[in-house]
């Protein structure tokens, strides 16, 4: 794969992920467009410019780890690790298929690359400080990234691990929440507010940045303080767009997890060209 | 139910839909009946009951552990709490609180899960509750009921509602055939005798139900004689029932989309153990399934009436 820090090109990349996202999910019949869509730019960051990673070499042990915690957002995932050379691009459409790599979640059994099979809310935070603790013990550089869905961490368990990260100084860890305001039921606001979102992790020791999660040259920055920041976790709240990329599914809740009539995913592809 | 009637096994609900129906309904008769879910109405179905009674139903956010124990509060406060999720979720991520504080202390509140078995499909196994029945039964104070199609639902759900001590009710997401006519009549603890028979007695829940319907007809075609039962109650178990299919009959299948070790089938052993030992074959699942359609998993894993027959014919050549 070709890394780039360059914002154009990455943004490009992103544009190729969204029409994978929408194309794979309406093979499919089924799945999560909104809160794929919403971590396009994240996704695409880390991968081509952040993680320390090499997909020929997918169990080299010091890489940097990434979890997708908001396992059902796997279509984005997907994407992204076939365009970086892990997997097939060409079946990408198989998702959800019997017998196909792409599982409706992400699952370790069928692409050993990856490095955690989620589906279950709210648990990848506490895994990514394992990994985080265990790179301390090694002395490794390793560092771990994780993304957590916005409703995912209602979770009782995503304030556990947020004090635990802190008061073990976890340093390594840098969780991005994807706060596109909107979860199954509707909008987060409604159903549980998570305001003051930032001022919930800077009062639980996280460092704490609040980003345009679509805005490029802000998430590369924002990686780089997390890198930076020594002796402290790091939690970005990136302000995002369910749905981001298609007019129609543009913070609208029906879009959480509904898959594109062909009709609806010929119009979703023109306004990704 | 009379025996030997012909069964049409029309598809109808999925037994979710069945729950949040009859929900809404008592939602009306039962001023006391208040409902949690997390972030999850739409499909468990609790959203009838949302609909109707907007200030009676706690939607909880992604967050299961807290609305069982949300529940239990107001179950002891005097409430008749129906809390509701995947099973997957609420059966795992609640057990501690179902343990201490809704089970230990015999608490009145009501946990319906949805979404069990691997007939889920897509969305794979991190959504599929293959070991819910386990979980409840292992809850002392517990009644665990497992309906096989929409009228047992509403009788399970109604049940519930009525009865004072904490209730697990494991539902599914797909449409089933309807087994039952409208308002037929349950009792609380007592298998349903669907086909009489007198070579082997196919012991079934849930959705496999009817494919063990259908596999009695199969057998039938080749001469032999087989009993269907449906354990609707699978905490209490009919032992009595069970027993006496083991006497009568001389073999047992036992059939559940369910993890084969610790679900109905391990009952089941243990009631013939107890009453009238007898040869058994068990039809359930061994491991996490995948992604697929309902239908493809049904048959990769082995949930149809050609495998409960084959069990049969196995179970058949053990028998003395
Ligand atoms: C423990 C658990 N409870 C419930 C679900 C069902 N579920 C899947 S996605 C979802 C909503 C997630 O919302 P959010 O975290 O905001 O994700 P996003 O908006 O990024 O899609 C729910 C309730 C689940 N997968 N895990
Ligand atoms: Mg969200």
């Amino acid at each position: 794969m070709q890394r780039t820090q360059n914002p154009s090109e990455l943004s490009s990349i992103a544009r190729q992920i969204r029409r994978h996202i929408v194309t794979m999910i309406t093979a499919a019949k089924s799945g999560h467009p909104g809160g794929s869509l919403s971590a396009v730019e994240l996704l695409v960051t880390l991968y081509w410019d952040v993680l320390r990673h090499d997909p020929a070499n997918p169990k080299w042990p010091e890489r940097d780890r990434f979890i997708l915690s908001k396992g059902h957002a796997a279509p984005v995932l997907y994407s992204v690790m076939a365009e970086c050379g892990y997997t097939p691009v060409e079946t990408l459409n198989t998702l959800r298929k019997l017998g196909s790599i792409y599982q409706g979640h992400p699952d370790v059994r069928f692409i050993p690359a990856l490095e955690a099979s989620t589906g279950s809310l709210g648990e990848g935070l506490s895994l990514a400080l394992g990994m985080g603790l265990a790179a301390k013990l090694d002395k490794s550089p390793s560092r771990a990234y994780v993304v957590l869905g916005d409703g995912e961490i209602q979770e009782g368990q995503i304030w556990e691990a947020a004090m635990f990260g802190a008061f073990h100084k976890v340093d390594n860890v840098c969780a991005i929440v994807d706060y596109n305001g909107i979860q199954l039921d509707g909008f987060v606001k409604d159903i549980l507010d998570l305001s003051p979102l930032a001022e919930k992790w800077r009062s639980f020791g996280w460092h704490t940045l609040e980003i345009d999660g679509h805005d490029i040259p802000a998430i590369q920055k924002a990686f780089a303080e997390a890198a930076a920041t020594k002796g402290k976790p790091t939690c970005i709240v990136a302000h995002t767009v369910k749905g981001k990329g298609v007019s129609f599914m543009e913070n609208n809740p029906k879009w959480h997890g509904v898959a594109p009539k062909p009709e609806e995913l010929e119009l979703a592809l023109k306004e990704l060209a | 139910m009379p025996a030997n009637v012909k069964y049409e096994l029309k598809l109808g609900a999925a037994t979710r839909e069945a729950f949040g129906k009859t929900l809404a309904a008592l939602g009306h008769e039962n001023q006391n009946i208040v409902v949690g879910d997390a972030d999850l109405t739409k499909s468990t179905m609790t959203t009838y009951f949302a609909k109707e009674f907007p200030e009676r139903l706690f939607e909880c956010g992604i967050a299961e552990a807290n609305m069982v124990a949300i529940g239990a509060g107001l179950a002891l406060a005097g409430k008749v709490p129906f809390v509701s999720s995947f099973s997957a979720f609420v059966m795992t991520k609640g057990f501690e609180q179902l343990r201490c504080l809704v089970a230990y202390p015999n608490v009145n509140l009501k946990v319906v899960g949805t979404h069990s078995g691997i007939s889920i499909g897509e969305d794979g196994p991190s959504q599929m509750s293959m070991e819910d029945l386990a979980l409840a039964c292992a809850l002392p104070n517990f009644t665990v009921l497992s309906p096989a199609d929409e009228v047992a639902t509403e009788w399970a759900v109604r049940w519930a509602a009525e009865h004072v001590g904490p209730v697990f009710i494991r539902t599914g997401r797909v449409k089933v055939p309807v087994i039952y006519p409208a308002g037929s009549k349950f009792e609380i603890g007592k298998a349903v005798e669907l086909v009489s028979g007198t070579d082997v007695t196919l012991v079934a829940t849930g959705l496999v139900v009817a494919e063990a319907i259908r596999a009695a007809e199969q057998l039938e075609g080749e001469g032999i004689s087989a009993r269907v039962l449906d354990i609707h109650t699978i905490k209490p178990i009919d032992e009595e029932a069970i027993g006496r299919a083991a006497a009568e009959t001389g073999a047992l299948v036992v059939a559940e989309e369910h993890l084969v070790d610790s679900g109905l089938g391990v009952r089941v052993a243990q009631a013939a153990a107890k009453t009238h030992p007898a040869p058994i074959e068990f039809v359930g699942l061994t491991d996490f399934a995948e992604s697929a359609t309902p239908d493809e998993l049904l048959d990769k894993y082995g949930m149809r009436a050609e495998n409960i027959a084959a069990a049969a014919r196995r179970v058949l050549a053990r028998k003395k």
